[in-house]
């Protein structure tokens, strides 16, 4: 008897503990996934620079500070060949090949140096530029045998340093791994959220308050009430076939558009808005459809006075996590044409643009090492996004929910 | 005058319309005044209705209509005459005309078009100018009738909720009509593949290889379209692999975070898997193809099995992963209806509170738990991106999980980037997987609600 017992409470101990790792295996792997993104990622915010000597006078740069001044102006740095001067003045301070140390795009901080102080063209100037993409890996971890002897022998002579990549936070895609940034890919994602918000809010709320307190008991209801849960449960994939049937194939709008993104993101997070809307609505509690009646306010006037505001932070919530599943949603935005290679933030709502999941997706199909960290930087942007729109969520559900 | 001026001047009347109908409201009402049946903003609203919704229906029907009348003004100018007589060549011209003339082409290639530029320049603006007028009209005439029948027993608040309650039903057919669109464009683009191929080679062929060739003579690339090969690798990584992930962890954290967990703990660990829910696929995809792919390779070297770089085990256990939070959370609400007396009966018996789990809580809660799985399952298929940057794209019939294969989700992503022509077979078969992939998470969903729709009965 006394052995059976103990056998049982063995089993007790063991299911218990079983649960314990299972959750415990859930969290580890949720920590695994962020380290290995941090680590891998937080490279990608640094920068390896390098020291170098420009000497405009001797150099074959024809271009006279005069010109630089008034109109005109960028016409002459247009055509002068900034980009070769670089490129000597690497190979002459770095010997044969120190071309390949400096970064593809470093000319362009040149010029924007010379842009600034024309002077500067008079004479020898010192430079920190980035560093390619080889260069810069082998700085950070291990590169390739010949970017690994540079860095080794200018580290030692105190050519290099480090800084915060403000270029990946300002710029766009790119083919150079030392030059690619997410503005761009950000600036698509906050338009594409705009058309999804602007459509998916508005037409949610309102079908919420159709539902829960006009509508009649009837096979219309039904038929809509089906089509909402449906649409809830439906692959996000299957919104981009329809976006590329629909909006693409027939309304011809713009192919890559946030235009088409947004409208694509609006069907996919309107059923979650009217959903979570019906249970805000649902819990405002009858006394006080009652009480407004009673003092003779119309049907319309007792939802859009009183029940609507009460019944507004929960549908806050609610849109907030759809638009977060929204913002890191890629599958039906590849189906529109949304992978383009985008080198320019986009102006307006019908350019060309990408967002940043496409853009991940983007980097993370590029042969060259230097994206690795590019593309779990994104990341990071990404979840820091994510988690501050959940946080608001929660932040808004503890801080209005009230217990009727 | 530029539709956004346009829209601002109508506005604006709008504005106007409801402060003067406020105002002619409030007057009648004035001191000794007869009562009004509605409050004076409702005549406010009601007026300024009648001046902005006709104008603005208006406007919408003139930007669909007007492109047509430009062009029939064109063609009847003497510039016209010359222009070729077959549709399509004459339709070029236009069109490069029309971008000349609104400034998206600099200049025209083909010098009849050039010609033809001033005309539509011209006729473009005519038409635009005479849309504006009307809308004008239309906004005056509008606000005009609406405020003369501001009267004191006039009964503007019916009429103003009447609309809204048109709006808001409006609003709510959005979704009946999203549905209807999904399965008409799904149907109409499935039923021309289907014309090419036919269904039962589509459902049971088992050689898939989509790229059609553009000679005749070229070797490989003949287009089958034999499916079987991609269902097989959608139900082996989303159904078998993650499911063989998700259920032990997620239902095991449900009984742990409900049954054992002290309140500080489950406030802590129930969000922390509620993040795994909210991570982006793209970064499951990501981790997946970089992080355990390699791992899962190795793992099948060692074990001496056909590994390849992209393997259904390495989407399969990322996806289960991605999943745990569902289950765990289905499980967790059918767990937490099981009526208490149950569980207080079990206990009182002398029942330990594993016992009680395993033979009162999970049987009881077994209905829900199912529906959640189901539900699980229909995600875990129509998952596209950490099959996409995981799986491969090879079409493999294989039960080695260490080899790649590929879905149908993968297939449709496959299919449709890059160029398409959109009447080839290979465009077309993106749809019909679409439709298969639609009808199967539809029944997948209507079974699981079924399920828990019953088994809450059950209880009430």
């Amino acid at each position: 008897m006394r052995a059976r017992i103990r056998r049982r409470y063995a089993a007790e101990r063991r299911f218990k503990w079983l649960g314990f790792a299972a959750v415990a295996l859930s969290v580890g792997f949720l920590a695994f996934l962020l380290v290995s993104m941090a680590s891998r990622g937080l490279g990608g915010f640094v920068e390896t620079r390098v020291k170098l000597n420009i000497d405009f006078a001797a150099s074959d740069l024809f271009l006279d500070p005069a010109t630089l001044k008034g109109e005109g102006a960028e016409a002459a740095l247009a055509a002068a060949d900034i980009e070769g001067t670089v490129a000597a003045a690497a190979e002459k301070q770095f010997g044969p090949g120190g071309a390949a140390i400096v970064s593809e795009a470093a000319w362009l901080r040149v010029r924007e140096a010379i842009r600034e102080k024309p002077e500067t063209l008079a004479g020898k100037t010192e430079f920190w530029l980035p560093s390619s993409s080889a260069f810069d890996t082998a700085a950070k971890s291990d590169g390739d045998p010949p970017s690994e002897a540079a860095y080794a022998k200018l580290n030692a002579a105190g050519g290099v340093s480090r800084g915060f990549n403000w270029s990946f936070l300002g710029g766009s895609d790119a083919t150079d791994p030392t030059a690619v940034g997410i503005w761009g890919a950000l600036k698509g994602s906050l338009l594409t959220m705009l058309v999804t918000i602007g459509l998916a809010f508005p037409i949610g709320v309102l079908s919420a308050v159709y539902l829960e307190e006009y509508a009649p008991r009837n096979r219309w209801t039904d038929l809509i009430e089906v089509s909402i849960n449906n649409l809830a449960a439906v692959p996000s994939i299957i919104f981009g076939l329809l976006g590329l049937a629909v909006f693409l194939n027939v309304m011809h709008l713009p192919r890559s558009a946030s235009l088409v993104g947004g409208l694509t993101l609006a069907l996919m997070t309107m059923p979650v808005i009217v959903i979570a809307g019906r249970n805000a609505i649902k819990s405002v509690p009858p006394s006080i459809r009652d009480a407004a009646l009673g003092v003779g306010a119309s049907k319309v006037q007792v939802v859009f006075h009183h029940v609507l505001p009460l019944a507004l932070p929960g549908i806050l919530t609610g849109t907030i996590i759809g638009m977060a599943r929204a913002l890191g949603e890629t599958a039906p935005l590849l189906m529109i044409g949304m992978r383009a290679f985008i080198a320019t933030p986009p102006s307006g709502i019908s350019e060309p643009a990408t967002v940043l999941p496409v853009q991940i997706f983007l980097w993370s199909d590029e042969v060259s090492r230097g994206f690795v960290e590019k593309t779990s930087a994104a990341i990071i942007v990404l979840l820091v996004f994510l988690l501050a729109m959940n946080g608001l969520a929660i932040y808004l559900r503890n801080k209005f929910e009230r217990r009727w | 005058m530029p539709l956004s001026l346009l829209l601002f001047l109508i506005a604006g009347l709008g504005g106007v319309a409801w402060l003067s109908a406020r105002a002619k409201a409030s007057a009648l009402a004035g001191v000794g005044g007869p009562r009004l049946h509605s409050v004076p903003s409702y005549h406010g609203w009601y007026v300024a209705l009648w001046a902005v919704v006709p104008a603005l229906l208006f406007l919408l029907v003139w930007q669909i209509v007007s492109p047509a009348l430009v062009t029939d003004a064109v063609l009847g100018t003497p510039a016209a005459s010359s222009l070729p007589a077959d549709p399509m060549g004459r339709q070029s011209i236009l069109d490069e005309a029309r971008s000349v003339a609104s400034g998206e082409l600099a200049g025209a290639f083909n010098p009849a078009a050039e010609a033809l530029a001033p005309a539509y320049r011209e006729a473009g603006s005519r038409y635009a100018l005479i849309g504006a007028v009307l809308a004008v009209i239309l906004a005056f005439a509008g606000g005009l009738f609406a405020f003369t029948r501001v009267r004191s027993d006039f009964r503007a608040r019916t009429k103003v909720e009447r609309l809204v309650m048109a709006v808001l039903f409006l609003a709510s057919l959005i979704a009946v009509l999203t549905t209807l669109g999904i399965v008409l464009s799904l149907l109409f683009e499935s039923m021309r593949f289907f014309a090419q191929v036919s269904p039962a080679e589509f459902l049971f062929g088992l050689n898939w290889s989509p790229q059609t060739a553009l000679r005749a003579d070229q070797a490989g690339s003949s287009g089958a379209f034999g499916a079987i090969s991609l269902f097989w690798g959608t139900i082996f990584i989303g159904a078998i692999i993650a499911m063989i992930v998700a259920i032990p962890l997620g239902l095991m954290s449900a009984i742990y975070l409900t049954q054992y967990a002290r309140p500080a703990a489950r406030r802590w660990l129930k969000p922390a898997l509620e993040i795994l829910a909210g991570v982006p696929t793209v970064v499951y995809g990501y981790f997946a193809a970089l992080t355990v792919a390699p791992a899962v390779r190795d793992l099948g070297v060692t074990l001496g099995l056909p590994a390849s770089s992209e393997s259904a085990l390495a989407a399969g256990l990322v996806m289960g992963v991605m999943i745990i939070p569902f289950v765990s959370s289905m499980a967790d609400d059918s767990i937490a209806a099981v009526p208490q007396a149950m569980r207080d009966g079990s206990l009182a018996l002398g029942a330990t509170p594993s016992e009680t789990i395993r033979q009162v809580l999970l049987p009881a809660a077994l209905p829900g738990v199912v529906g959640g799985i189901l539900l699980a399952v229909s995600r875990a298929i129509g998952e596209t991106m950490i099959v996409v940057m995981a799986a491969g794209l090879a079409a493999n019939l294989t039960a080695n999980p260490f080899e790649s294969v590929t879905t149908v989700t993968v297939q449709i992503v496959q299919l449709l980037t890059g160029d398409q022509e959109f009447d080839s077979a290979k465009t077309l078969a993106a749809f019909a997987l679409g439709l298969v992939l639609f009808v199967v998470t539809l029944l997948l969903n209507i079974a699981a609600l079924s399920v828990v729709k019953r088994y809450r009965e059950a209880y009430e």
